[in-house]
């Protein structure tokens, strides 16, 4: 049997300076840790979220994202003609055709310059998402040059707040409302008349297509005709797999320098840790042999000083995730490397993040304690009554 | 007619050196003697003549060079690290100079702790703790961490400690070498009750004759030889 818990327990509360102390230390890894998982989890649940798990995009073949992408006119025609596309309540198809380009715009108060995606749209763009959502002014009228803008661009970058005027394309279009799309990428958007857009930066083709399919399990053999039909050079992806893959460099870059940080400061951590158990061994060496002399096993003192250890880690950690989850609060804007595009999102705190932290913090105090825990649990019974 | 007594204890040429740098300094001697069960036995003898590496012996902390030693039937120098560990939770009680108990601890905890290496459900823990707290009459003090109590109330505390599992043997170093002389009269009427009542083997060192007094054997030890009595 076990030395009691509360043995371990008690003993973190008398050295109540030390014991705040090196959890801190461990607090502050744990939510450099927990921050990036969020930043990550953020950034994809943003990109994510911003497709319907049943609508189809279709870009060029080879394309990765639209910003790349040109479909031609008689191409998007084929695409339309397609039987497995839903059809609205109006009775034509639930399909958007889509152009996107990126322009510069100044931000408010710092009049640095950002690129802002413009999105052309077509009648049927907003009702293929259903999470955007106009809160202010109108929809922009077909053939005219009126543009809404997203609710976290709007606030951000010069000339985007509703009745302001914006030039590019050689035309000055005037926004006319404010859309909110949850979290997802089109909140840092900028939409307008699909034609109007290709007239004015003389585009020829569309960027892409959006359609919604009847039955999302129809995908492959959309796909499979669309890829393998001569006459098209598309690419068919459902759109939350197309947003996924545009996450994925930058969330990888992400985690990986967020884990570089994070390994370094646990270092750290772990190190002070261990000097903290350490200390704990050297204060209690004669407490060590009087309970080897009463009878407790060696392995009992191994366990009472590594649950010590970890339940350190544990405080830091769980101070760690506490702090951690304020930052939902933030929201913070970067470009996308893959779009080249201002995109805002917030940390998302999951539970799977929560795990995961705790268990790193876990993990740094078992790795801090297990020395000093070995050292205690090897001491002679008669060195440590002396 | 003469009647055999129960020897608990027996020590058959028990030898015991330590390693100093590159030399060997013996610290005990062939060591042989018998204690019988109920005994009071008092080990004296000047700093460094090896009284209390004998009693580490005994008490089965320590390991001997040659020479075996029994206590209750139980060869102990025959036994590895581990079931060591058993036979001192199960045969042995201690009771250190300045008392060892657990500063974060009860009391009652403190009183507890070896009753945790058994199969005891904790509501027969509980009566065992309560007993042995009337046993030294603490019982108003069970809540009560060791700094929060005197010398004498703490010493009393690891002899409740020692005795809670029923021992064979109790192995005291020193007990009263850390209190007045008020606590200490407390503390050896207390071990003395111990033998008479409960039947304790009792084996203690001491440099205090009054304690030793109260044995029923003196042995002396000089330079690592026990001296005839």
């Amino acid at each position: 049997m076990n030395i009691p818990l509360s043995y371990s327990f008690r003993n973190l509360l008398t050295r109540r300076l030390t014991t705040f102390l090196t959890a801190s230390g461990m607090a502050m890894v744990v939510f450099v840790f927990a921050a990036t998982l969020m930043l990550t989890d953020g950034l994809q649940k943003t990109l994510i979220e911003t497709g319907s798990p049943d609508n189809v995009v279709i870009i060029r073949k080879g394309a990765q994202t639209e910003v790349q992408s040109g479909v031609e006119r008689l191409q998007t025609s084929i695409v339309a003609s397609q039987p497995e596309i839903a059809i609205g309540q109006d009775g034509s198809c639930l399909m958007a055709r889509e152009m996107v380009v990126l322009i510069n715009l100044p931000k408010r108060g710092s009049n640095k310059p950002a690129n802002v995606v413009i999105r052309g749209i077509g009648a049927h763009s907003l009702a293929l998402r259903p999470q955007v959502k106009l809160i202010e002014g109108r929809m922009p009228r077909p053939g005219s040059a009126e543009i809404i803008a997203g609710l976290s661009l709007s606030g951000r970058f010069q000339g985007t707040g509703i009745g302001e005027h914006l030039r590019f394309g050689m035309r000055e279009w005037r926004v006319v409302g404010i859309f909110e799309a949850g979290n997802t990428g089109f909140n840092s958007e900028i939409w307008g008349d699909a034609d109007q857009l290709m007239q004015a930066f003389r585009r020829p083709v569309y960027s892409s297509l959006l359609f919604r399919l009847a039955d999302v399990t129809q995908f492959a053999a959309v796909k499979e005709r669309l890829e393998g039909d001569p006459r098209l050079t598309v690419e068919a992806k459902l759109e939350p797999r197309y947003y996924l893959d545009q996450s994925e460099a930058m969330a990888k870059f992400l985690r990986i320098l967020g884990i570089t940080l994070t390994i370094i400061f646990s270092l750290g951590a772990t190190i002070g840790a261990m000097i903290t158990m350490y200390a704990a061994v050297a204060n209690r060496v004669s407490e060590i042999g009087t309970l080897r002399a009463i009878g407790f096993q060696r392995s009992s003192i191994l366990a009472a000083f590594l649950f010590e250890s970890l339940l350190l880690g544990l405080v830091g950690g769980v101070a760690g995730v506490f702090a951690a989850s304020f930052m939902q609060l933030i929201t913070i804007s970067t470009m996308n490397w893959q779009t080249f595009s201002e995109l805002a999102f917030s940390f998302s705190l999951t539970p799977t993040t929560v795990l995961q932290s705790l268990g790193f913090s876990l993990v740094m105090g078992f790795v801090g304690g297990v020395i000093p825990a070995l050292r205690a649990s090897r001491m002679s019974i008669v060195d440590a009554l002396h | 007619m003469t009647v055999e007594r129960e020897m608990e204890v027996r020590l058959k040429d028990v030898c015991k050196s330590y390693q100093r740098g590159s030399q060997q300094v013996p610290v005990l001697e062939k060591i042989s003697f018998e204690i019988a069960r109920g005994e009071f036995l008092a080990l004296m003898g000047p700093s460094g003549s090896g009284k209390s590496t004998l009693l580490n012996l005994l008490a089965g902390i320590d390991k001997v060079d040659s020479g075996t030693i029994t206590i209750g039937g139980c060869e102990i120098t025959t036994l590895g690290d581990s079931e060591l560990a058993d036979w001192r939770a199960a045969s042995v009680g201690f009771i250190f100079q300045f008392y060892n108990l657990i500063p974060v601890l009860t009391a009652y905890e403190n009183i507890e702790l070896p009753l945790l290496l058994t199969c005891l459900s904790r509501r027969e823990r509980r009566e065992h703790v309560l007993a042995a707290l009337e046993v030294v009459n603490l019982t108003d003090r069970m809540d009560h961490r060791p700094s929060q109590l005197s010398g004498g109330q703490q010493q009393r505390v690891a002899i409740a400690r020692a005795i809670i599992t029923d021992p064979a043997i109790l192995v005291a170093d020193e007990p009263t070498g850390d209190l007045d002389r008020v606590s200490a009269g407390e503390i050896l009427n207390l071990m003395d009750h111990l033998v008479r009542e409960s039947g304790k083997t009792i084996i203690m060192v001491t440099h205090d004759p009054r304690a030793a007094e109260k044995a029923h054997i003196v042995r002396h030890l000089e330079k690592g030889i026990l001296l005839e009595s």
